[in-house]
């Protein structure tokens, strides 16, 4: 039985004047309900396009996009927009990453989560109102008859991500999509953002997907892991196999670039080198060649063909040229034993 | 704050109008009497009239007459010009006013009549040229539009009397003026083609604003939101985008008509139409200086008007302004 | 490192012997709240509201805390950039609180600063060179080989490319551009550098990059650090003593191994459990504790402790008696009526909550 959200192979590509940008480039998941997936990349890895492509709102015109979405058994490349649109708010929900743009200043937040709400039910202004009312008390807003007359700006930071996810959650969604929910606010808020949201997806028994560069972020929701690099899935698999045997070199060095809480300091930092590419000019071979410390170790390969995103056990998939051997070898070796010093 | 601005232009209009006009007091009591008067005749009067008080003084009893009246002596007789009194045209020896305010519903239809056109025309134009842009569409109405601010009234208002009223004979007398009150098709008829000139011209300006804004409005991260509840896109545009994108068509709006009712100068002028601005125009042709400062006080009262209605409209369109 | 010594409660940070380089007392600014037509005075907000601490010469002290906490108004009250309101500011024994910005003009070259957004703190218009090489032209600074050959200095010691003298700003990336601020801020061999969030807007494996080369220059230059940043995990990393602010005041100053292993200060504490770990086995084991509710408005802070209407330790005495920064254990000063980790002391009592875990 294939799962409730099914992603195969999915490809979003803008032709600009510069080129074609290939901003996602092959992206392969599954996700069951009540099971939450991050998706960890940098700026540019193609993390929230790929969201968007989800929900159809891939926008600029022109993008092609191909591949499959199968969504509770619907497929939705190729179904029409006003199809996609009809399952958008009320199957499908998104919250961004920063609550004050993304909802309009002009509207009090209690009508924008009516509008959302009645999109989908066709229930009198006042039963919505309602509706939204208890939708604010669920996320822990305080007096939320009151506030569901306040305009976003009036609204602090966390209280404006609450009203933003009581808003995508009015029509009781069965996926949600949180592209980097927490990154506009301070940590205590953050902490209480993420409780929230596991707690909602517990009560909810939804699919979520948490779009973050912050691997602490994913970390602390995530059952399932993607880490994405050029537009392209380069490591996928349970959030174990990504934090305790990652295998692709680009992970490593994630992993070798965040200090950490939970580990005495090490005396330096194992930066990548170089930069993320920029979509119009994606290496050629395997996109992260020209920053992976071990390009030598496959010759000409690396720079030449694109490695295949391959499993080497139990759903874990990588994309590298290195044996699972090898890669193993290195992590075990060489990777694990400098992150790890006390 | 209102009353401030509106003192200091009245102030600014009594000081510079006579010193630009560069006459003595004589030469003003001299366009009273006439030219067959002698020069004592025409020193009486200027005494008389009080052109020879300090300016100061003189300043003193224009804004008396605006708040509460004036007595003034003609010679013949004395008269009483009720406040709000603009003082008597030289030339006609009427009262200012009264020939002001006859003439200010052929203005404002005009004005108000172009605006209805231009802002349904110009703000569509914008939203399809904007969510369709680059299309054929988009350029042909922004070239059209670029000829619309471009081209000047009298060219565009000449061309069409001739086409539309002369050779194709479609619409009335522009010259004609029949108030709405008498005959409402005959009005809107003969004022169709001045409303389009003028619509044209100012259409074209709100066109490339709003297409600029919506462009600009389309992109944020709202309007994201907003199409990822699942909204019809046409309420998404409507609702969302139009709205955020209206605000500063609002502030030009308002400036725009509050200078049209101070006189649309060059519209009138083209079609006749015995308007305020072919009052004004009038009024400086012939050197007569208190229809001249009279039409410059209410110009800047219709502006200064518009501005505090633009201002109170901003805060009920944007919650934001209503904390500040 | 010099060994902490003890000293009076009086003086901040004992942790180092001599002079401090930089050395703050009581410092405020506070925003007066205008309102109306004749724009009365109706409040003011305390962003600074009466700080202390001195900089050692070669350490690096991060300044943490939450969005509105004061730190980077402190930032530019030190460097001047904003005239306090009250206090002193102490660079190398002067008084710099109030001194003019013509006699401060050459301490400027001691004191840089670097910016958070790589890019717009740079001129779009203006080549590599320009931006790097005009510290020199504005301090009028004579250089051995001419400015080109100082700046392409500048720009590999940062790790940029010398040949890319002449290019603009946005042919770089983020990383780039903030190594080129960096250079900038290098060009007039300062002796303090205060960096406002350094690498908060870069990508993870940039922000290695930058943290490493900000270390690197460090031990090569000699250079003095304040580093100003929300993120606790980079402050941890690069600093070796760490204040953390809570409404315009330092709650807790102590050493970074010290705050990070005992933090006393409830807030320290709850900030330090609200950190994300990235060990997705013990997110389930992990106890928390979670701070109801926002930072309140600095324009009205709460009176005498500020943290008490978040705080689970909150009694009444904390509503009326602003606790001092008192040193609690060699080198860690906390401002809370109930510390925690505090040694010697008997253990607060924490109604109902979980210690956090920290490692």
């Amino acid at each position: 039985m294939s799962p409730f959200l099914d992603v195969k192979d999915l490809k979003i590509h803008f032709p600009t004047d510069d080129g074609l940008v290939r901003s996602v480039d092959g992206v392969t998941f599954g996700l069951e309900r009540g099971k939450t997936l991050g998706i960890v990349g940098e700026s540019g890895s193609g993390k929230s396009v790929t969201s968007l492509g989800i929900l159809g709102l891939h926008k600029g015109r022109g993008a092609n996009i191909s591949g499959e979405i199968w969504l509770d058994g619907e497929e939705l490349v190729g179904a029409s927009q006003e199809h996609v649109r009809g399952l958008r708010g009320k199957k499908m929900a998104m919250i961004f990453q920063d609550p004050l743009s993304a909802m309009h200043p002009f509207y009090t937040v209690g009508d924008q989560i009516v509008e959302a709400y009645r999109i989908h039910n066709k229930v009198t202004k006042a039963v919505a109102r309602k509706h939204a009312i208890d939708m604010l008390g669920r996320v822990g807003i305080p007096e939320p008859g009151r506030r569901v007359d306040s305009y976003p700006h009036e609204f602090s930071g966390g209280m404006r991500q609450r009203a933003m996810i009581a808003m995508a959650l009015s029509c009781d969604p069965e996926l949600l999509i949180a592209d980097e929910p927490t990154t506009a606010l301070d940590v205590t808020v953050q902490a209480q953002i993420l409780d929230l949201m596991r707690d909602l997806q517990r009560e909810f028994d939804s699919a979520l997907i948490i779009i973050t560069h912050d691997l602490g972020v994913v970390a602390e929701l995530s059952d399932d892991i993607l880490v994405m690099y050029g537009g392209k899935c380069i490591e996928y698999g349970s959030a174990d196999d990504i934090f305790y045997r990652p295998e692709h070199p680009y992970t490593w060095g994630l992993l070798g670039s965040m200090p950490r809480l939970d580990r005495e300091p090490t005396e330096r930092l194992l930066p990548i080198k170089g930069s993320p590419p920029s979509l119009i000019n994606v290496p050629p071979g395997c996109a992260f060649h020209p920053r992976c410390p071990y390009t030598e170790r496959t010759g000409d390969k690396a720079r030449t063909e694109a490695p295949a995103l391959a499993e080497t056990e139990g759903g874990h998939l990588v994309r590298c040229h290195m044996s699972p051997a090898e890669r193993r070898d290195l992590w075990e070796n060489e990777i694990k034993p400098v992150l790890e010093t006390p | 704050m209102l009353l401030f601005v509106v003192s200091i232009a009245t102030f600014a209009i009594f000081f510079l109008v006579p010193r630009l006009a560069g006459m003595s007091a004589d030469d003003l009591a001299s366009r009273y009497v006439g030219k067959a008067a002698n020069a004592q005749v025409i020193h009486d009067t200027a005494i008389r009239l009080g052109f020879n008080d300090p300016v100061i003084v003189q300043y003193g009893r224009f804004v008396k007459g605006i708040f509460t009246g004036v007595d003034r002596n003609y010679g013949p007789g004395i008269e009483h010009c009720p406040a709000p009194c603009l003082g008597y045209s030289y030339v006609s020896q009427n009262p200012v006013l009264p020939d002001i305010l006859n003439r200010l519903p052929i203005t404002l239809s005009l004005a108000l009549g172009a605006a209805v056109v231009w802002v349904i025309f110009g703000v569509a134009t914008g939203v399809v040229s904007a969510l369709r842009r680059g299309s054929f569409f988009d350029r042909l109405s922004m070239g059209i539009a670029l000829a619309g601010v471009s081209l000047p009234i009298f060219f565009t208002g000449i061309v069409s009397l001739a086409i539309f009223r002369d050779q194709l004979g479609l619409v009335g007398d522009v010259a004609d003026w029949v108030p709405f009150s008498e005959d409402p098709l005959t009005w809107a008829n003969n004022l169709i083609l001045p409303w389009v000139t003028l619509a044209f011209l100012y259409a074209a300006g709100y066109a490339r604003l709003t297409r600029a804004g919506m462009l600009e409005t389309m992109s944020e991260d709202y309007i994201r939101t907003a199409r990822a509840k699942g909204l019809a896109e046409r309420v998404v545009v409507l609702k969302h985008g139009l709205r955020a994108t209206l605000t500063p068509v609002l502030t030009m709006f308002g400036l725009d008509l509050g200078l049209l009712l101070g006189g649309a100068v060059l519209t009138e002028s083209t079609f006749s139409l015995p308007g305020i601005g072919k009052y004004a125009v009038d009024a400086i042709s012939n050197n007569d200086l208190p229809q001249v400062m009279g039409v410059t006080l209410i110009a800047a009262a219709f502006i200064i008007l518009a501005n505090l209605i633009v201002d109170l409209l901003y805060a009920v369109v944007d919650p934001r302004v209503r904390l500040a | 490192m010099t060994e902490p010594q003890t000293q009076p409660a009086t003086q901040t940070a004992p942790a180092r012997q001599g002079e401090p380089l930089l050395s703050v007392r009581d410092l405020e600014k506070h925003f007066p709240v205008t309102k109306g037509l004749f724009q009365r005075q109706v409040g003011a907000v305390k962003a600074v509201d009466g700080i202390s601490f001195d900089v050692y010469k070669g350490e690096t002290l991060g300044l943490v805390g939450e969005s509105g906490c004061g730190k980077s108004t402190t930032g530019r009250l030190v460097t001047r950039l904003l005239e306090p309101t009250g206090g002193q500011v102490m660079f190398e024994g002067q008084d710099i609180t109030h001194m003019s910005q013509g006699r401060l003009r050459p301490l400027r070259r001691d004191m840089q600063m670097i910016f958070q957004d790589p890019y717009s703190s740079l001129n779009p218009r203006h080549t590599v060179g320009a931006i790097v090489g005009a510290p020199f032209r504005i301090q009028g600074v004579q250089t051995e080989n001419g400015v080109k050959k100082a700046v392409q200095d500048l720009l590999e010691l940062v790790g940029l490319n010398p040949e890319h003298y002449n290019r603009y700003p946005h042919e770089f990336s983020g990383g780039q551009r903030q190594r080129i601020g960096i250079a900038r801020t290098l060009a007039l061999k300062p002796k303090l550098i205060i960096a406002d969030e350094p690498v908060s807007a870069l990508d993870v494996s940039i922000q290695a990059q930058v943290v490493n080369l900000l270390e690197d220059l460090q031990n090569e230059l000699d250079l003095t650090y304040v580093v100003i940043a929300h993120d606790l995990s980079v402050v941890r990393h690069i600093s070796d003593r760490v204040a953390v602010m809570y409404l315009g005041k330092i709650v807790e100053i102590a050493e970074r191994k010290s705050l990070y292993a005992t933090p006393m200060h409830p807030y320290t504490n709850a900030l330090l459990s609200a950190v994300p770990v990235p060990d997705p086995r013990g997110r389930a084991g992990r106890e928390r504790i979670r701070l109801t509710g926002d930072v309140p408005s600095p324009l009205n802070p709460p009176p005498a402790c500020r943290f008490h209407t978040r705080c689970w330790k909150a009694q009444e005495i904390c509503k009326k008696v602003e606790p001092p920064l008192a040193e609690l254990a060699s080198g860690h000063r906390v401002a809370c009526h109930f510390p925690e980790n505090a040694p010697g002391a008997p253990e607060a009592p924490a109604t109902g909550k979980d210690e956090p875990v920290n490692a």
